[in-house]
């Protein structure tokens, strides 16, 4: 087994112990819900798995996301809107970066640049 | 005599200098630039790599935005970034580093960039025990006036819950990480380098990133 190929979820204690180390100390909860984002970008920066496996496992935590009614962290629609494009839906990287751009207007700029490339 | 004395007088000094400069205060960071440019969105350019380890960016670059995150800033979507590098040719990340700041700012639209470098990742083998460590420093960068607005640096050990304190934060990080999976094991410098992450990151004082306006404690510190 390929030594980068981690579960979506291996991150995910730390991430969830740091941030309740955080809260401890800073009495605010987390901006955003964390579930597998950051393990998503080890795994994209690794280039060990398929574009398609990095979409379902990007797909399945901005459900539990959602389900919550919290909100994805900076980033997360962006890279699945990169992740779409490499597989050639153009129609949903769109939506994906129009989505980061709504929930961050300080990524217009890039997720314009990244448009433009796209179209 | 007097000589004596001079020379005792003389050793009596040096030891107090001595000491005093050991109980100075920790110097205290400078926020003045940080204040006065107020960054809303960070870059986080690839960290250099000092080490042997070929992991050790993409496991420190993978970790960098929840803290960062987290203290209020927007910041710009990593992988992706590192993708339109990788378009453009640059797949080193000194040679990433390397780019002007004018550029940066032109292509990501961030106000502001940060440049890390790791001194240390990996498990060191000892005669007694090991220990895996993660060390790295960082500077913030502001990409319109190119002023450095904080510097920090920061490591973690898996040997720190060993102490007397009886667990710690990496004693209950890793045990926490091991008891879901204990896959874990096979890769624990990467989860030290999150906490390193997190240490050298981290928003709020005294030595932290500024909180940054997505923050509910923003311009209270």
């Amino acid at each position: 087994m390929n030594k980068y190929s981690r579960k979506p979820g291996l991150c995910v204690p730390v991430a969830a112990a740091v941030i309740l180390l955080t809260g401890c100390a800073t009495q605010s909860p987390p901006l955003y819900q964390w579930t597998g984002y950051q393990p998503a970008v080890y795994d994209y920066l690794n280039r060990g798995k398929a574009p398609q496996e990095q979409i379902d496992a990007l797909e399945n935590a901005l459900e539990e996301i959602q389900s919550k009614g919290h909100t994805p962290p900076p980033g997360f629609h962006a890279q699945l809107g990169m992740l779409y494009a490499s597989t050639g839906n153009a129609e949903r990287a769109m939506r994906e970066f129009g989505a980061e751009k709504e929930l961050f207007p300080e990524s217009a700029p890039y997720m314009d640049f990244l448009t433009k490339k796209s179209q | 005599m007097s000589k004596l004395l001079s020379f005792r007088l003389g050793i009596a000094l040096s030891a107090l200098a001595l000491l005093a400069a050991c109980a100075q205060p920790v110097k205290h960071t400078d926020y003045t630039a940080f204040r006065n440019s107020r960054p809303r969105s960070i870059l986080l350019l690839p960290p250099t790599n000092a080490t042997t380890d070929v992991n050790a960016t993409n496991s420190m670059l993978s970790q960098m935005t929840m803290p960062v995150a987290e203290a209020g800033y927007y910041v710009v979507p990593v992988a992706v970034m590192d993708e339109t590098f990788r378009q453009n040719g640059l797949t080193m990340a000194a040679d990433i580093q390397a780019t002007s700041p004018a550029k940066l700012r032109e292509i990501f639209g961030a106000d502001a960039a940060l440049y890390s470098d790791i001194t240390q990742y990996g498990t060191v083998y000892r005669v007694l025990d090991s220990a895996t460590v993660v060390a790295a420093s960082a500077k913030l960068v502001d990409l319109r006036t190119g002023d450095v607005l904080w510097r920090g640096h920061a490591s973690a050990s898996s040997n720190e819950g060993n102490n007397s304190s009886g667990g710690g934060l990496i004693g209950m990080l890793v045990a926490a990480a091991i008891k879901q999976v204990v896959n874990s094991l096979t890769d624990r410098s990467h989860d030290i380098a999150g906490v390193t992450s997190y240490r050298l990151l981290h928003g709020g004082p005294p030595d932290g990133l500024l909180y940054g306006p997505r923050s509910p404690r923003y311009e209270t510190d």
